[in-house]
Parts: C-alpha cells; structure tokens; sequence
C-alpha cells in the first residue's frame, strides 16, 4: 500500500488515537550532555505499556555544528512526495545539509520509509516579503508541507534539536536510529498503545512545531474545542490526533502569547474554580481567574501525562485530577520525569528526591545557564 | 340560513355527574368561560383550550378533556387545521394569531444528534465525588492575557472587562411585563438569583418592585424602548437590544391596550389604556452601523455594561451575527424558529427563520473563521426542552442557553398557545387580577429553581460521561457529538461526524 493511501485511511479511520501509553524524559539542568542509550535503557522497562504500534525520541543539543539552523527530519513514502517536498524547501529556504537520517538495520523495525534531515535558513528575502518572524514562517512551512504534500510528513523542525519516531516498540526505535551515537541535554521518549489504528510512523510521538516537543500518555478529551481554538490563531491539526494540540498550545501560550511556563501550565490544567475562589481578593484570584476566562477553550481535559521539551528545559504536566501517573525525581542537576518510577530508578538507581508530582502541577525544569 | 361559524370544536369537555359534587371550583378557574353552572356543571366546549387548570383543580376527578373525535374526509394534503385555517379566515378576514412557539413538525436537529461517552481509554468521571464545573461568564473576552513579574509570582496585565458570571450555563430568556404577569416576572427573578444565573426583562420594562433583584437581571431596550430610562439601563447587569425574536422574526409587537393596566402603565411609560405597538424594526436602527451607535450610546450610559444583540435566526445569521460581534456587542443572543412568544401572526411564527441548531453552528464557525469568536457569547434560545438539548447546544458552540418555554411550562403553563387571548387561566400570560394571582411567584421560583438545578445535575452527569469535569470543555466540541439521520449536507453544516465516523 503506498503511503499516500495509508495517510489517507489513517486520516478516515481516525480522529484521535486514544491509547495508553509509557513516557520518561531526562534533562540536564546544567546543560551537560549526555547519550541517549540513558533514555532508551529507560524506555525499555516501559516495553509494557507500548504495544510496538510506535515509538519515539526527541534530543535536545544534539545538533551544536548546526545549533543556528533548523534541523528538519522528514519522512518519504516515495520519491514524488520527496521531489515535491524539496522544491518547496528550495524556493525558500536555504539548505546547508540535506543528507539521510543514519540509522541501522534492526529486526524490530520494518517497513521504514525514506527519512532526511536537512539543515536550513530560511531565505531572508523570502522571509521579509511574507513580513514575519523565521519562526512562523517554519511553522507556516511545515503545516503547508503536512498537509499538501503526499506521502511526507515532517518529524521535527527545531534548532538543535530532532525527533527520531517510527512503528515499533521505543526501544528498537531508538537502536534503530542509533540515537545512543548522539550527544543530548534533554531526552525524551515515548512508547505507544494505540488503541483503534495501524501503526503509521508520522503517527507516533514525540509530535513536534519548532522547539517544542510532547510525549502523551492519555487521551484529550476537550480535544475538539482545543483544536478550534487554535484554529483561530493559523494552526491546522493537520494529524487529527489529540496529541498534537498540545504541542500547540505551548506554542500559542508561551512563544506567540508570552506567558510563562509556569502560566501556561496553570491554563492547560486550569486549578478548579473552588481553589480559585478560596484564593479571596489577591492578585493570584484575579490572575488565575482572567486566565480561565480568557483561556477557557485551552483546558485540556480528560486524563493525560505528557512531557515537553523545548531548548530551555522541560516540562512534565498530569490532567487537573490526575488520570495517567507521573513520577519525578532530581539526581544532582538531572530531572526525571516518568510514567513509572521503576524507568527512573533503572536510569538512576539512588535518586536524591522521588515524588509524584500532584494533578495539574507542573513539573519544571529549567536550564540554568547557557548551552 | 347559513352558519356563523364553520369551526368544529377542538377538544369535548365531559363533566361526569356522578363524580360532580358541585362545587363550582372548575367553574371559578377556567379563564377561557368554558364551564358555566346551571343546577349543574355545563361545559362549552367550543371554548376549550385544553388548558387542564379545571382538570387538575378538581376535586373529585370528574372532568375530561379529550380531543373531539368527529371525524374529516381523510386529505393529506389538507390536515383538519389547514381546513380549519380557511374557515377562520374566510370568516374574519384576519390574520391567524397564535401564541409559544412553531408547533409545526420541522424537522428537530436536536433530536439527530448523539453525545459521546468514554470507555476504556479513559475514565468517565462520576460528578458525585470529583467537581464538576458549571460555572460561565458572559461577554467579551480578551485575546490574550499578559503578565508581569509580581511578588513572589505574576502580576495581571490585563483588564478582561465586564462579564456576567452564572453558576449554570442557563439563563431565563426575555418575555416582558404586559405579556407575563409581574407574579411571573418575580418568580424569574427570584429563581435567578437562587440559582446564581439571569432573568431577561423583555421588553416591557422592569417593574420597580425587582429593583433589589436587579443583580440577576438583563434589561432589554427594544423598538417600543417601553420602560427605557437611564436607571432602567444601569439597574440590570447587562442591557439587550432586541432586534428580533425567534417567534417573529421581522416583525414588530403588539400588547393590546385592555393589558395596560395601571401597573404595566407605569411601567412601560406608556398611557393606560394605549395599545403598546413595538415597530417592526428600531427606526433608529436601519444597518449595521446604526446598531453600533445604539451599543455604544448604551455603553456610554451604563459605564460599559455589556451589552447583547437579540436577533432571530434567519438566513443569513452568520454574516449578521459576525456583524454584530464587530459592531461591538458582548453578547450575541440566538432566538431559533421554535422560540416562544405571547403572540404572533401564524403564518411568521411557523414559517419564518431557520433552526436554532443550524445557527448557532455557522455563527459559530464564522466567528471562529474570522479570529473573533472571544469577542462575544452566544446564548442559544428558541428550543431548548431539556438538559439533553443545553448540552447539544453548548456542544455546538453556545456559551449559554436561554430558557422561556420551558419556564413558564415548569410554572404551569399547558402550551395551549392562547397566550394572545389575555385568559390564561394559570396566571402566567395574563394581566387580569383574578387570574394572575393564582402564581404564587415563591411558589413558581421553587420551580423554576428545581428545574434548572435538575438539569445542572443531569448536565453533570453528561460531562462526567464524557470525561470532562468543566463546561469549556464540552463547549464547541463538536468532536463529541455525532449526527444520526440527518442529511449530509446538514452534517456538514453542523459541522458534526455522522454516527459510525
């Protein structure tokens, strides 16, 4: 089947992909850089919670020759898709690198499509005619990609940093892609359990929009109205898959909105209007309360763990009642954060701090200095 | 010699002697002179609304009311009441009026579509034991919220302006003083603010005795302006413009002068006695820029209170609603074709705008297309009979939902539609003493105020379903709503999945 027909039927048959699913990220708060066997090694205890229909990766600081460019990592099904891909890439963009993703031959991945990476600028005439930021710009690229090119999905598009995903439990992903060749201070992984549909390498996590990275565990579902919400401000779900709207909302709140972190958790997994309200006549009442009338259409509801990675730090966030489990601990300047705290201890066996984190209270971390 | 009247009765009134004791209470309540006494219980059936008030007040069960059997050369295409139409009109030469809402069989695009549930891949909630938000506000929401560095946190930047908070996404929709009884308008508010929610005045003005309720009351400035004065508009929490109505869209009103009595005198400003004749449009309101100087003239009176636009569904609702909103409106109030009034020429009320359902699906999506769907709430009216339909329409895209028909049924109200007769014998839609003081407006607040909090409840129970543990979350979700027996186009109108996808 070629792939153009399986995006298609994967497109018909679903609309959102519910599932459980294993998570784990690792971040070196001091930005020192680590192999990622650490965060496949912690996958691997999740073998469980995934059932091989996907598995995933997102590295942080991993691209530091090319830490000014956008590194995008793109999928073919076939060469007419890559053909059509490139030309758009080439009208506007300016490719330093364009070369094959390495991998390895591994038993437990079959069936892999064409996969690239490219380093790029885009063109500053280019950029100054549309009279926007190189930012929206690449957002506006990839969505146009994803969706009007068949048979190609583009993975990730960040600056130093990339997503490695295909069909396939986490683990023999990982090897597959040889991600412990490379060098990260922030790991992320993902091994899914897709509940209603054939597995489909664009479909596994982590999803992507520049920096921002999310690995789900869970299923949204405010999911609807979060993607008309964000419809409203030019982002196109074009994955029909819940997931992708969070990666979104980070965008919309933190990069194009400006509110912190710590605010942008607080819109996702809103405090119930009962601890609002105990909050009497302060400035945090009025804040927290301006944030859920402004932002009610951006509560994510319904049960889910993610972790979020951008180049700055990470980010692991429960559902306001906390539905997925998520556990966390600190070992000198590493964060962890896990669906299991079983995956942390095998990566790190004597943590200086274990908890789990309370519902809809963000787990964050920060890079402290430069990388 | 030929016959006055052609019009066979609709309903037979049986008294059964045997039960009968006489009394006479049948006799005192009926508010249309079916039933008179002569020795015994005589009823005239001809005068029969099936109201049921004699049927529920008697004592003894002795009265039925069925309908009148008497059989028609079957016609398919001439029902009895089309039949029945011709005779009334070859006869008066008039206009059919009617009263409540279109009760003809369109089709009800509530009743084709289905709400999800969760199983398995996520857990339902159960609103018993976790919290389960209801709570809403009403009117323009910023884009965006900016912060800055406060002490030991963040300090807001951004002013999100008036909005009306409810506790249930449920309001009362406007019927005004003159076509309700002030027992009516007392019981609205009273409910309202038991239930944290709004009572709309319509458009006859407010009666001074709700004064102190005024926290839970929209005032409404129509094209009568009855009872429009500066304290008027700054009593209530937000002011309507009432453009049109649901039951009668493009045309005007008219409260016969035999219902102004002293008190609706008063407080409509008008003489006792005069007709009160509402024009068919504002005649300072002939576009759309019109609108914006009356919205703005209004926010100037009232500190900027929010202010809500109350238009009909017609067929053209998106671009005039997206019109709305950019004239500068807060509110955006949907009246559907099914909306109720007190009275309205058949032919408007039954033919005229287009489903509730529809409409507030393409408002929505255009004002969504347009980047300006913050900028405005929609309350959904002109339809709504249960918890089942707030959370469908919610679901499409209303912030709340207003409630009219419902109410005054929840109050007694039969549907009988004579409400343009001035008899109703519940006391609802009626200004004559004798009958409106058999609404005990405590009596009709406690329930109104057990109607809305079993649909609360009932409304919690489906988000629980559904996964969700707050209201914003069912909002515009169509992704949980599935079409069934619905015509594609019109699932895609509303933008819902057919049932199976």
């Amino acid at each position: 089947m070629a792939f153009g027909d399986q995006y298609a039927k994967w497109r018909v048959d679903t609309e959102k992909v519910p599932g459980a699913c294993g998570l784990s990220g690792v971040m070196s708060r001091d930005g020192k850089r680590f192999g990622g066997d650490v965060i496949i090694e912690s996958m691997r205890v999740l073998h469980d919670r995934g059932n091989g229909l996907g598995g995933g990766f997102a590295g942080y600081g991993i691209y530091p020759d090319y830490r000014d460019h956008y590194a995008m990592h793109i999928m073919f099904e076939d060469a007419a898709g890559r053909a059509l891909c490139e030309e758009l890439l080439e009208a506007s963009l300016e490719i330093d690198v364009g070369e094959e993703l390495p991998t390895r031959a591994h038993p437990g991945i079959i069936d892999a499509p064409d996969l690239r990476r490219y380093f790029v600028k885009p063109r500053r005439e280019v950029v100054a005619a549309e009279a926007i930021e190189p930012d929206d710009f690449m957002v506006k690229l990839v969505m146009k990609i994803n969706k009007t090119v068949p048979g190609t999905f583009v993975f990730s598009s960040g600056r130093n940093m990339g997503v490695f995903k295909a069909v396939g439990f986490a683990e023999d992903v990982g090897e597959f892609f040889k991600l412990p060749e490379y060098d990260g201070y922030i790991w992320t992984g993902h091994g899914r359990f897709p509940t209603n549909t054939p597995g489909w390498w664009g479909g596994a996590h982590p999803f992507n929009i520049l920096d921002w990275t999310v690995v789900h565990n869970g299923e949204i579902s405010s999911y609807g109205i979060n993607k008309r919400y964000l419809e409203m401000f030019g982002y196109e779900c074009t994955l029909l898959t819940d997931t992708e709207v969070m990666a979104y909302l980070f965008d919309l709140l933190v990069r194009k909105h400006k509110l912190p972190l710590e605010l942008a958790c607080r819109v996702i997994a809103a405090p119930f209007w009962k601890d609002i309200d105990y909050e009497g006549k302060t400035e945090r009442h009025d804040l927290d309360e301006a944030l859920r009338i402004t932002y009610a259409s951006a509560l994510v509801n319904g049960p889910f763990a993610v972790v979020i990675g951008f180049s700055r730090g990470m980010v692991g966030l429960n559902d306001r009642i906390k539905l997925r489990p998520l556990v966390a601990a600190y070992k000198d300047d590493l964060l962890y954060v896990s669906s299991e705290e079983s995956a942390i201890r095998q990566v790190c066996p004597r943590p200086d701090r274990v908890w789990a984190p309370n519902a809809g209270q963000p787990v964050i971390g920060e890079l402290r200095g430069d990388v | 010699m030929m016959p006055g009247n052609m019009v066979t009765s609709e309903f037979q009134v049986m008294v059964d002697q045997e039960k009968c004791r006489k009394c006479k209470r049948c006799v005192l309540n009926c508010g249309f002179g079916t039933l008179e006494f002569k020795d015994r219980v005589i009823p005239d059936s001809s005068k029969c609304v099936a109201c049921h008030r004699c049927v529920v007040f008697c004592p003894e069960e002795a009265i039925t009311v069925t309908r009148n059997p008497l059989a028609f050369s079957e016609h398919a295409s001439w029902a009895v009441d089309r039949r029945k139409d011709v005779w009334k009109q070859a006869e008066s030469s008039g206009m059919l009026l009617t009263g409540m809402g279109n009760d003809l069989p369109w089709l009800n695009v509530f009743d084709h579509l289905l709400i999800d549930a969760c199983q398995v891949t996520n857990p339902s909630i159960d609103p018993l034991r976790e919290p389960m938000e209801l709570r809403t506000f009403l009117g323009r929401k910023p884009d965006r919220v900016e912060v800055e560095p406060g002490d030991g946190g963040y300090r807001l930047n951004t002013t999100v302006g008036n909005n009306i908070k409810l506790d249930v996404p449920m309001m009362f929709s406007g019927m005004s003083y003159g076509s309700v009884s002030l027992n009516v308008h007392k019981a609205l508010a009273l409910a309202a603010e038991k239930l944290g929610t709004v009572m709309n005045t319509g458009e006859g003005g407010l009666h001074e005795e709700l004064y102190p309720l005024a926290d839970h009351i929209i005032v409404q400035c129509a094209s009568g302006r009855f009872g429009v004065h500066s304290e008027y508009l700054n009593k209530g929490v937000a002011v309507e413009i009432k453009v049109g109505q649901g039951a009668k869209p493009g045309i005007g009103g008219h409260l016969p002068g035999e219902k102004i009595g002293r008190e609706v005198s008063s407080t409509r400003m008008i003489p006792i006695g005069t007709d009160a004749l509402s024009p068919a449009p504002h005649h300072d309101i002939y576009s759309i820029e019109d609108l914006r100087q009356l919205i703005y003239a209004i926010k100037e009176a009232t500190g900027y209170k929010p202010v809500s636009v109350k238009i009909a569904t017609v067929h053209n609702v998106a671009a005039i609603a997206s019109g709305i909103a950019r004239a500068g409106a807060d509110i955006i109030y949907l009246d559907g074709f099914r909306g109720g009034t007190g009275a309205s020429p058949a032919v408007i009320r039954d033919h005229v705008g287009i489903p509730l359902e529809i409409a507030l699906a393409v408002v929505d999506q255009q004002l969504r297309s347009e980047g300006i769907r913050n900028w405005v709430s929609i309350i959904a009216a002109g339809g709504i009979r249960s918890s089942a339909d707030v959370a469908k329409a919610i679901a499409l895209g209303a912030d709340a939902v207003g409630i009219g028909t419902a109410a005054l049924i929840a109050m007694g109200c039969r549907l009988c539609q004579k409400c343009y007769t001035g008899n109703c014998s519940w006391g609802i839609a009626t200004q004559k003493p004798e009958l409106t003081g058999r609404l005990d407006p405590d009596w009709g607040a406690e329930r109104l105020v057990n109607l809305i909090n079993a649909w609360a409840l009932e409304l919690k129970e489906v988000l629980g379903a559904l996964g969700v543990n707050a209201i914003e979350s069912l909002r515009g979700n169509r992704e949980r709503l599935r079409s069934l027996g619905l015509d594609e186009m019109t699932t895609e109108i509303l933008d819902v999945k057919p049932a199976g996808r």
